[in-house]
C-alpha cells in the first residue's frame, strides 16, 4: 500500500521513471539536466508564482462552468434526440447519399461509399495526416544508433512458451479478421480504417513475442518506406482519374459492378485495401518508434 | 426546460465529458493527464456527432434488400466525421506523447512547472 502511494505521488508530480530507463536513454540529451539545480526563486517570482497557482484552478472551473453553462443552452435548442426532423437528416445531400449511392458508388455499405466515394478527397487528407504523424514521430524518436539492449529488451527476447505459443494461435486469426473487414468494407461493417487498425494489432502483437528481428525480415525501415508511398501515390492517382472521370460523366473502367459481389463498388475496394496499408503500416510504426526508436 | 435536457440527456453528457477532459487539460500539471484530458474532450465530440445523426427506429446505413428509402436509414454523414476524427485524435495523440518523450529526456521531469523553471534558468544562462 505505501509503495503504491508513492508510485501514485511520483505519478502525480510527473517525476515517475516511466518506460525509459534514464541510463539507457544514452544520448546527448541525458546529460543536461544534471546541470540544472532547482534554484531558489526571488520573493517577487515567488508570490507572483504562488497567486498564480492558486488564482489558475479556480480559473480554470469557472471557464469550464460557463462554458458547460453556453453549451447546456445550445443543446436545449437542438431538435429532439431521435428525432427524424432535424436539419441534417432532412438536408438534400443526406437523401441523395441514401438514395443514390447504391447506383452511384455501387457500395452497400452507404458510409463506406459516403467517405471513399463522395468525399474521397476528405479520405485522402486523413491517410495524409496519418503519414505527416508518422513523419514527424520518426523525426521526433528516431536515433540512428542501436539502443544499448535494457533488461526489459531482455524481459521481452526471453523465450516465453505461453506467450508465444498464444501468438502463434492468435495472430494468423487477428491478420486474416482484419483482411476480412478490409476487403467487406463496401459490403458490410468495416474499411480500411478498422481493418487496418486491427492488422496493426496483430503485428505489435507478434513484435511483442518474437522481438523486432523475425518481422523486421518483412518490413523494415526500407520497405516500410516504399508501402506507405506507393500506397498514398496510388490513392492520389486512382481519386484524381475518379473524379475527372465521374466529375465529367466520362466513361469508366471502374463502374459501380453489381452490388453485392466482392469485385463491385468500383474503386473503393482498392482504396479501402491502401488506407487498410497505410493505417496498419502507421500503428504498426509508431509502436516500433516509441519501442525502440527504430522501424 | 429539465425535460428538454432529458430528452438530449446523450448530447447533455457529451458536454459534461467535453467539460471533464477541458478542466484536465487545464488543472493537471502533468504533461501525461493534459494528453489524456484532450482525449477525452475528442471522446466527447464524437458522441456528440453520433448522438446527433441517430434517428430512432432506423436502421444502420447499410442497404437491406435494395431498399433505399430515406425513411429506412439513419444519417450516414456523421459515421464519417467521426472516423475522420478518430484518425486525426491518434495521429495528434502520437505525436504529443513523442514531444512529451522528448521533453522528459531533455529535463527528466513531466512537471509543468518544474520545466517552466528550467526554461527560465536556461534562459538566463544563455544572457
Amino acid at each position: 500500500m505505501k509503495k503504491f502511494k508513492e508510485w501514485l505521488r511520483d505519478w502525480d508530480e510527473g517525476t515517475f521513471d516511466f518506460t525509459i530507463d534514464t541510463a539507457a536513454a544514452g544520448n546527448e540529451e541525458s546529460t543536461v539536466s544534471e546541470s540544472f539545480e532547482k534554484t531558489a526563486l526571488t520573493d517577487l517570482e515567488n508570490r507572483e508564482f504562488r497567486l498564480f497557482s492558486r488564482a489558475f484552478p479556480i480559473t480554470a472551473v469557472i471557464l469550464a462552468s460557463v462554458m458547460i453553462v453556453f453549451l447546456l443552452s445550445a443543446v436545449m435548442r437542438l431538435p429532439a434526440f431521435g428525432s427524424p426532423h432535424t436539419p441534417p437528416a432532412e438536408s438534400v445531400t443526406i437523401q441523395r447519399y441514401i438514395e443514390n449511392g447504391l447506383s452511384e458508388t455501387g457500395a452497400i455499405n452507404i458510409v463506406a461509399g459516403v467517405i471513399l466515394d463522395y468525399r474521397a478527397f476528405d479520405t485522402l487528407g486523413e491517410s495524409h495526416v496519418l503519414f505527416a504523424a508518422a513523419a514527424a514521430v520518426f523525426i521526433l524518436m528516431a536515433s540512428a544508433r542501436r539502443r544499448p539492449e535494457s533488461p526489459r529488451d531482455q524481459a521481452i527476447l526471453r523465450d516465453d512458451p505461453i506467450l508465444r505459443n498464444t501468438t502463434k494461435v492468435l495472430v494468423p486469426i487477428i491478420l486474416l479478421f482484419g483482411l476480412y473487414v478490409i476487403f467487406n468494407g463496401h459490403l458490410g461493417p468495416g474499411g480500411g480504417f478498422s481493418g487496418g487498425s486491427i492488422i496493426g494489432g496483430g503485428l505489435i502483437m507478434y513484435e511483442m513475442s518474437y522481438g523486432p528481428t523475425r518481422l523486421q525480415r518483412v518490413l523494415n525501415l526500407k520497405t516500410y518506406k516504399i508501402t506507405v508511398l506507393v500506397s498514398l501515390l496510388f490513392y492520389s492517382i486512382a481519386k484524381c482519374y475518379s473524379f475527372f472521370c465521374g466529375a465529367n460523366s466520362l466513361h469508366t473502367i471502374f463502374g459501380p459492378g453489381t452490388p453485392g459481389r466482392i469485385f463491385s463498388a468500383g474503386l473503393i475496394l482498392p482504396l479501402n485495401m491502401v488506407v487498410g496499408i497505410v493505417v496498419s503500416c502507421t500503428l504498426y510504426g509508431f509502436y516500433a518508434l516509441f519501442m525502440r526508436e527504430q522501424i | 426546460m429539465w425535460m428538454t435536457l432529458w430528452n438530449n440527456r446523450i448530447q447533455v453528457a457529451a458536454v459534461i465529458l467535453f467539460a471533464v477532459g477541458f478542466v484536465t487539460l487545464l488543472l493537471h500539471r502533468n504533461l501525461i493527464k493534459k494528453v489524456i484530458g484532450l482525449n477525452i474532450m475528442d471522446t466527447a465530440a464524437y458522441l456528440f456527432l453520433t448522438s446527433i445523426g441517430y434517428i430512432e427506429n432506423r436502421l444502420s446505413p447499410i442497404i437491406q434488400e435494395g431498399d433505399t428509402a430515406l425513411e429506412t436509414y439513419v444519417n450516414p454523414l456523421p459515421a464519417g466525421l467521426v472516423l475522420t476524427g478518430i484518425v486525426v485524435s491518434v495521429s495528434v495523440t502520437a505525436v504529443m506523447l513523442a514531444l512529451t518523450i522528448r521533453i522528459y529526456r531533455r529535463y527528466h521531469t513531466l512537471n509543468l512547472d518544474d520545466i517552466y523553471r528550467y526554461v527560465h534558468d536556461e534562459m538566463e544562462g544563455e544572457q
